[in-house]
């Protein structure tokens, strides 16, 4: 039967090392499989994060070969199998073991977003085409994988000014829904530090749902910022006419345990 | 009760203690904070990766936006009929006559459905659903749910403690008292101390080779339950979803929904019949799920299926932007992991392991188990859907019956006292966990589950009889030995091999308790087929099943069906 060595990485926060495996090749194979199999008949305490095995949930993320992949998405037999395969964990994120990094700070910027709240006496009617663009934003599968490649995350370390494109992408999915009424914008330009972005689209490159990351969520959202902040007219017609929205920073909660 | 002399572990204190961060878990949350309680949520994964994140199709409510014929009496009638009669009547009704309202609470915390023409949520067909009835988001409806539920709940202020694994329920005298177990990254141990606990862990599915189910459905909060004294109901209606992928073997039993079919997928044989005009001929590809999967399995034993043991189901007559649009996961997924493009031909299906009917037995209003404080709802109760459950109606159940078991929840921690935490139960929990790693020979968890998964999927599988159900009874008598000898290696630091221990002995006693109910059920009923007694009786029809634990034995009885009410009778009687 043919075989492909797995190079996956074994180790904690103090050292570790990439470990090769050899593992049977089966027609359909994806590398999850492989480190599946490696975890059962060679390694038993592998860890690896992971839950559907179909693309839905997002969270087997890692640097395949270099490239952050999902990888119940990633194919054997699209890879180069004469080389090992080359299985490591998120970088941007602290590791705790093997291929299990700890993601626990997205959940705390995500907290951070107020939610939806529909406009006062809002009347529950929407039409396809209004939802069309918002629903893109919906399909995001939290892998993270955006969170992963972004050079102001991965290279700068900007983890206390920045959000990183995923909650731009959550922050564009309540902005632009038709009913909502709160007015996020001074949150994307201070905590969420939308302006450190500067839009080489890494995000959208490594986005397994395929969304748009950076031109229709984050420059839409830049550009609010733009006028908002930057804009005197629009300043004046605020101060005259009052805001459409209402305008917030971010909000305090508590209680996520990780 | 020996009171405990130290915090030995680190202790959390809670009114109401949720068990599983699905949809059933999340909306039991939401209400429980609602009504003033203060709530934690366990779960083993991070939050929102639940196994509702996988479900595709839609969510069934008689709203009545497409088919305004369509009200609460129609889907009660339809759940009901596709269970085969045996459901509860009262939480068949319950849950058509309010999932209107908490599919519209869902909007109104910013889910945003597919929409009608005039501006309302769309709604699709689905088998065994008189109307177009499933409100969705074109293939991925779990998701939108469960990423609204767990916004709601952030904002609301529930405490989540992700990656972490409940092993043992603690009782004080006859009620629970909490729950022992412990976090997945560290292996460290904790306790929860609470009022009240909802069990809203979900399903079964990894007991079977071919799933669609995530690693998550190994049947933990049952075994929790059953432990506690808690009764398992009607274990023997396991459903095979009729349509998972076949080819290649890597993807075998991925879901395909039956969204495909809701909007027009075609099933054929290899001579390109379409054999659902011999099986249902009014209902054809829209069948129930039983049906449907108990045709695919037929055609492929009788020599016509597919080149890969399965179904050619097609779509491809409809436009390619259309299918394109309203089932994106399905294009993506069959073109990347099967290198098949579904807008220019069939996928080949067959059925997969993807739901259990049967659970942990529950008042119909309050999702109250038969152990004080023990609440449950969701796949990890039982009830609602009778011998077999309508697609669709899984994720209202989650949301009717998650709220109701929430409310209960809080309502109960408003009237007692604070529990005591025993040790020496929290000591016995602590030696059980820790056995295997002491252990030098042996098997190791993924031995053994390997095992249990081939024993299931070929004894216990869509079509049973008395002999391989014997036969699997005394084959998961070997496992269970061998699992009191499995070995764990390395450390207590994020060790997948240590956590499957924990879940193989659920797994073995869902399974159990599964094949005993089978075993004991001698007729065909919904999801439950005996080659060796075909036939639906009618007296088998007046009785379900109940599975408890009676010092130490698994014992299984039957009970008879409660009386439904006139108006009910009615109802079932019309259209």
């Amino acid at each position: 039967m043919a075989e492909a060595t797995m190079r996956i990485f074994r180790g904690d926060r103090e050292s570790g090392k990439h470990v090769d495996y050899r593992v049977p090749l089966v027609p359909g194979m994806v590398v999850l499989d492989a480190v599946h199999s490696a975890q059962a008949h060679q390694a038993p305490d592998l860890a690896v994060r992971w839950n559907c095995k179909a693309g839905k949930c997002g969270s087997c993320s890692a640097e395949v070969n270099g490239r952050p992949r999902l990888m119940c998405k990633t194919r054997m037999d699209d890879l180069p199998l004469d080389q090992p395969v080359t299985v490591s964990p998120l970088k941007t994120f602290p590791l705790i073991k093997d291929l299990v990094t700890d993601v626990s700070w997205n959940y705390k910027v995500n907290k951070t977003i107020p939610p939806f709240q529909p406009r006062p006496g809002v009347e529950w009617k929407m039409y396809q085409r209004d939802v069309d663009r918002v629903q893109e934003f919906r399909k995001c599968i939290e892998c993270f994988l955006c969170q992963d490649v972004c050079h102001v995350l991965r290279d700068h370390g900007k983890k206390d000014d920045f959000g990183g494109p995923r909650f731009f992408v959550r922050v564009a999915g309540l902005e632009m829904h038709p009913l909502d009424g709160l007015d996020r914008t001074p949150l994307l330009k201070k905590s969420l530090g939308i302006g450190f972005c500067n839009i080489t689209k890494c995000c959208t490159e490594v986005c397994p749902e395929e969304i748009h990351i950076t031109d229709n969520a984050i420059i839409p959202l830049k550009e609010r910022v733009v006028d908002e902040f930057y804009d005197p007219l629009a300043k004046v017609w605020r101060k005259i006419f009052g805001a459409k929205k209402v305008p917030v920073e971010r909000r305090h909660v508590d209680g996520l345990q990780t | 009760m020996t009171p405990p002399t130290e915090s030995k572990y680190e202790n959390h204190e809670y009114d109401v203690l949720i068990i599983g961060a699905g949809g059933a878990g999340l909306r039991a949350a939401i209400e429980a904070l609602a009504h003033g309680a203060r709530v934690a949520v366990v779960c083993k994964s991070l939050l929102g990766k639940a196994h509702t994140v996988m479900a595709e199709g839609g969510l069934a409510a008689a709203m009545a936006n497409v088919d305004h014929a369509d009200d609460w009496r129609t889907h009660f009638r339809d759940t009901m009929r596709g269970g085969k009669l045996l459901n509860n009547w009262r939480m068949a009704q319950l849950h058509a006559q309010e999932a209107p309202d908490r599919v519209r609470e869902l909007e109104q915390w910013g889910a945003l459905f597919d929409r009608t023409a005039s501006g309302d949520i769309l709604q699709r067909a689905f088998g065994g659903h008189t109307y177009k009835r499933l409100c969705h988001v074109g293939d991925r409806t779990g998701l939108e749910m469960i990423r609204t539920l767990q916004d709601r709940g952030v904002q609301l202020g529930f405490d989540v403690f992700m990656e972490c694994t409940i092993t043992r329920l603690l009782k004080d005298g006859d009620r629970v008292a909490g729950a022992f177990g412990y976090w997945r990254e560290s292996g460290r141990f904790v306790t929860f101390q609470a009022k009240s606990i909802v069990i809203s862990t979900g399903g079964i599915g990894k007991c079977w080779k071919i799933t669609s189910n995530s690693w998550e459905c190994t049947g933990d909060g049952m075994a929790l339950a059953y432990r506690a004294g808690a009764e398992l109901l009607d274990m023997e209606f396991v459903q095979f979803h009729p349509t998972g992928m076949v080819w290649p073997p890597g993807v075998q039993g991925i879901l395909v929904t039956e969204a495909v079919r809701g909007e027009g997928g075609i099933l054929r044989n290899k001579s390109g019949e379409r054999f659902m005009e011999k099986y249902d001929p009014k209902r054809m590809e829209l069948s129930t799920r039983d049906i449907v999967a108990r045709s695919i399995y037929t055609e492929v034993r009788e020599g016509r299926g597919s080149p890969h043991g399965g179904a050619f189901l097609d779509i491809s007559q409809k436009p390619a932007e259309y299918v394109k649009r309203k089932l994106p996961s399905m294009y993506h997924q069959f073109k990347e992991l099967a290198d098949v493009d579904i807008t220019k031909g069939p996928m080949e299906v067959g059925p997969t392991c993807h739901y259990v009917m049967g659970g942990i037995r529950v008042e119909a209003e309050s999702g109250q188990s038969s152990v004080a404080g023990l609440f449950a709802a969701g796949e990890a109760a039982a009830g609602l859907h009778g011998a077999n459950r309508l697609g669709g109606n899984s994720l209202s159940d989650l949301l009717v019956f998650g709220r109701r078991a929430g409310l209960a929840a809080a309502e109960h921690a408003k009237k007692v006292s604070a529990p005591g935490l025993d040790q020496m139960q929290m000591d016995d929990a602590e030696r059980e966990i820790l056995e295997p790693f002491e252990r030098t020979d042996g098997d190791t968890p993924y031995q053994i589950h390997h095992d249990l998964r081939e024993t299931m999927q070929h004894l216990v599988g869509i079509f049973r009889n008395e002999e391989d159900l014997n036969k699997a009874l005394v084959e998961l008598q070997k496992l269970n030995e061998r699992a009191k000898r499995m070995r764990v290696e390395g450390s207590r630091l994020y060790n997948p091999g240590w956590h499957l221990s924990q879940d193989v002995r659920n797994m073995l006693l869902v399974s159990e308790a599964c094949t005993h109910a089978a075993l004991a059920r001698k007729e065909s009923r919904g999801a439950h087929s005996r080659l060796d007694y075909p036939k639906t009786e009618d007296a088998w029809g007046q009785k379900n099943h109940v599975i408890v634990n009676q010092r130490g034995a698994m014992t299984l009885f039957e009970v008879p069906r409660p009386e439904m009410p006139g108006d009910l009778k009615q109802i079932l009687a019309e259209g």
